[in-house]
This record gives C-alpha cells, structure tokens and sequence, in this order.
C-alpha cells in the first residue's frame, strides 16, 4: 500500500466532493435550460388563455391549466385542516400509548406508498363505490389522502418548533388547553405550516398517477363547470401530448412542459420566501 | 392567623421514583412561606402540585390531599384553580406578543376584563410589579425585548393581572443579577399584603430576607417549619443547621 500526502489527499477528496455537488445541480440546470430552450417560442398570452384545436396540435392549453388549478385547490382545501387537525391531535393531545404509536407508524407509511397505489384507491373508493365519477373532485380527494402524511409531518414540525415554555406559561394562567393551542401555538406555528402548505401544493400539481383513472380526460372542448366534471389537467396533458399525437409540434410540448414547471417553481420560490419573511420576524 | 392552604399526607411520583414523602404542612394567609432545601429534595414538585401544573407530566401520580380554603383541589376544575393560584417559573417566559398583550392575555381569554377596563388593569399590574415606570412609554413593544429582570417582573404582572389569591415562585431569581433580584423580592414583599405566596429558593440568604416562616425539604420530606427568624437562629433539627450555615448541599 502506498500512502498519499496528506496535502494530496485533502485535495483528493476535495474535488470528489466539489464533483457531488455539482452533479446535484447539473439536471436542474440542464431540465430548466432545456425546457425553456425549446418551449419559449410556444409561450404566449393566446397559448395560456385558449382551447386546443386541430386536434391538440395548434391553439392553446387552458383547460389543462383550469383542470390542475381547480383539482389541487380542491385538494388543498380538503387536506390542510384535516392535516393541521391531526397534527395538532398528534401532538398536543395524543397520550404516548400503543393506538398513538400505530397511528405515527401509519402516517410515516402511507407517505411511502407509491402515487399509481394511491390513483387505483381512488378510482376503487371515490370513482366507483362512492360514484362520483371521473371528476375533479375525485381528483381531489386522492391528491388530498396522497399529500395528509407530508401536511400532517410538516405541521407537526411546526408545532415542534413553539417552545413547551410557552405553553406552560399560558397554562399556568389558567388559560385551558385548547386556548392556548388557539392563541399561542397555532400563530407561532403557522408560518411554518403555510409554507409546508405551499410545498405541498407546488408538488400535488405535478403529479399524474393519481388523477390519472380519477380526475383527468385526454379532452374535453369545454372549461369544467362542476365539481364532478372530468378535466383535463397539465402533466396527463403533458403525456398525452408527448406520447399518443403524432405529427404533435415539438415547441407546444416543452411550452406545456414550460407552464407546468413554472408553476411548481413559482410556488416553491415563494414558499422559500415566505419562510425567510417569517423567520426574520419570528420574536423569539 | 387564617389558613389558606393545607396540604395532609401527600406523596408524589414520578414514575416509580418518589418526589414527596408523607408531607404535611399548611401554608398561612398573606404570608411568604419560603422553601429551601438542596436540589432534588422535592421543593418545586411540591410548588407545580400546589396548581395542578404536574397534571400535564404523565409519569406524575399522588395520593393524599390539598386543600384551598377547605376546598379539595384535586376535585376543582384545573384552569379554575390555577386562576386563584398562579405560577412564576424559574425563567422567564414573556409570550412572544408586545408588553400590553402579555398581561391583557389571560384576562382576555379568560373574560375577566371587559376592553375599558384593560388599561387600567395592564396599568395597575405593571405598578404592583414594580415595572410601571420602566416600561410605561413602551407598552406596544416586543416583550422578548426586556431585560432578563424586567421580564421576570412582567411575568409577576401577568399573574397579577388574573387576581389570584395565592402565588407560586419557583426559584424566580436563579436567572437574576443581584439589582435585579433585590427588585423581585421588593415587589414580593408588597405583594403579601394582598397575596399569599410560595417561595422556592435555593438561595438560603433570600428566604432569610423575604419569608415568613421558612421551610426545610430535604429527600422529599419536610425536615423543619418555623417563623424565619426561629429557623436562622435556632434550628431544631441537625441537618437545618448544617444546611443553612453551607455545611451541607
């Protein structure tokens, strides 16, 4: 065995890190760079704002961004005070017994089940045992049981995050439990829920297994009018548009590709702002 | 002298490990009853008792009973109770909210006050606090933003301002310089004309300052209670003695 300096190897193993790295960023980079290489000259206010016609091939995508608007803030509607709800259960009320242990255990598995399981549930329980259809609410309602386990994490973490002291001082002036989770906890707490929110939503609108059998058409020739009302919707527009039309303009799917990936970002970039506001302001 | 609270044959646990043996001891009205005792000998989990703040620790259990004005506490409505006996903690945790809302906080969610009278209550805490003149300009400021001292006293004027009728300081100037202490216990004094009040200290010369009668814990049991001075001058028990003189602990 030979043996490096100890200048050479420091050296070494700096550049394989610094080489890590920058493979992390490269495929953003690169997917960004891409996208908008070949998608810009599709962008424009009559893409955004029409319906498809010739067949997908020309016009624009409205519906598909009407559909993914309207399914996630049905989604986000039903699964955020649901998920701030058992968050706050979990943590300031649940007592440290077998049922608490099992419901935690649950949470952290159900996080892990992969998104087509999720689209089949819903397809078995919302689509066609509670009969609402393909629909946007169907949609929702999968898109909301898929995300419970990140908002239910997220807001727990939050409510970590406001100090046990305060609470036992708020206790200790008599003030009860549920009043002090009202007045103390939860608007310390809230900052941190919101942007876990935001997260949430800039992550539910791309995906596509879930409202692939429960929300989502290949097209519809008008805007949706109900909330049980097929739709289409962004990323199963994406596949479509990119699998099953032939002849399709190659700027009209990286522009779809475009929009979509704008909107994730924008709500990413604002959920990181947002935190950066609140922990400037934070007062303890 | 009237009796205010009294404590028969409590014992507590945490767990399977024994905080308090056996104690019984009273507690007289407008008095300081200062508990000394070295650390672990059962003192503040005597104190968190007294308003049922170790309700929230699971591993807590007792048996035995306590009584305020003849009154079982342990069959009263816990938030009622501790609005009659409040609490000050070692440190001290303003709520993150501004000077103002700190001591209208309690009252509002209480609906003690209604909003005219808010001033005047926020007012009058903060005087018998002794920080009225402190903070009188800056009532609409974070309260994260005072001295440790200052937000030791805005913590005595929160619990003021719910009107109790007994206070429990858990060792309130562990935290504090000597200026600042010298403060608290000015204020403590003022206050047992209208309160009765608890005092944990590990600080032997405070309880010989402030209290009336003053109380040895040690190991979870009550060695010796007795007037201040009969206890600094003349203790009963052995262990007192070496206790007091820093022979011990």
């Amino acid at each position: 065995m030979f043996k490096l300096s100890p200048k050479l190897s420091q050296k070494i193993f700096y550049t394989l890190l610094a080489i890590s790295t920058a493979i992390v960023i490269v495929p953003v980079l690169l997917i960004v760079f891409i996208i908008i290489k070949n998608g810009w000259s599709a962008i424009s206010w009559e893409f955004l704002t029409t319906m498809p016609t010739d067949g997908m091939r020309a016009g624009g995508i409205l519906p598909a961004i009407l559909g993914t608007l309207s399914i996630v803030a049905c989604a986000i509607c039903i699964t955020l005070p649901v998920g701030v709800c058992a968050a706050i259960y979990l943590n300031e009320y649940a007592k440290d017994n077998m049922l608490t242990r099992i419901i935690k255990l649950a949470i952290v598995n159900l996080a892990g089940v992969p998104s087509v399981v999720y689209g089949l549930f819903g397809l078995g329980i919302f689509v066609m045992l509670l009969g609402f259809g393909v629909s946007i609410i169907a949609g929702a309602l999968t898109l909301s049981i898929m995300e419970l386990p990140v908002i239910i994490t997220t807001a727990r973490g939050a409510l970590n995050s406001v100090p046990y002291a305060f609470r036992e001082a708020s206790w200790s002036l008599g003030v009860s439990k549920w009043q002090t989770i009202r007045r103390v906890v939860l608007p310390n707490a809230l900052p941190g829920i919101m942007t876990g929110a935001i997260l949430s939503i800039s992550r539910i609108s791309g995906e596509t297994a879930p409202i692939l059998f429960t929300a989502a058409a290949f097209y519809v020739p008008h805007l949706p009018q109900s909330m049980f009302d097929q739709v289409m919707a962004l990323p199963y527009h994406l596949y479509i548009i990119s699998t099953q039309i032939p002849n399709m303009p190659k700027n009209i799917i990286f522009g779809t590709a475009l929009v979509l990936l704008m909107m994730v970002l924008s709500m990413s970039l604002f959920a990181i702002i947002a935190r950066l506001y609140f922990r400037k302001k934070r007062k303890w | 002298m009237v009796e205010k609270i009294r404590v028969e044959n409590l014992n507590c646990y945490y767990k399977d490990k024994q905080a308090l043996k056996n104690l019984n001891i009273t507690v007289e009205k407008n008095e300081i009853l200062s508990i000394i005792g070295p650390s672990n000998s059962g003192k503040t989990s005597f104190l968190r008792t007294l308003n049922r703040m170790n309700d929230m620790n699971v591993d807590f259990s007792r048996d035995g009973e306590i009584y305020l004005d003849e009154e079982n506490i342990f069959e009263m409505n816990p938030e009622k109770l501790r609005t009659r006996v409040g609490m000050l903690f070692a440190m001290p945790i303003p709520l993150p909210m501004s000077i103002y809302d700190n001591i209208a906080y309690a009252p509002r969610v209480l609906g003690l006050k209604n909003k005219k009278n808010m001033d005047e209550v926020v007012e009058q805490s903060l005087r018998d606090a002794s920080l009225w003149d402190e903070v009188k300009d800056r009532l609409h400021t974070s309260a994260i933003k005072m001295s440790g001292g200052q937000q030791q006293r805005l913590c005595i004027a929160r619990i003021l301002a719910i009107e109790p009728e007994v206070i429990l300081f858990d060792e309130p100037c562990s935290g504090l310089d000597p200026i600042s202490t010298a403060k608290v216990e000015e204020a403590m004094l003022k206050l047992k004309q209208k309160y009765t009040i608890v005092l944990v200290t590990n600080n032997v010369k405070q309880a010989s300052r402030v209290g009336t009668r003053t109380a040895f814990f040690l190991m979870g049991e009550l060695v010796e209670i007795d007037k201040t001075s009969t206890l600094f001058v003349s203790p009963r028990n052995k262990k007192t003695e070496d206790y007091i003189t820093g022979r011990f602990g």
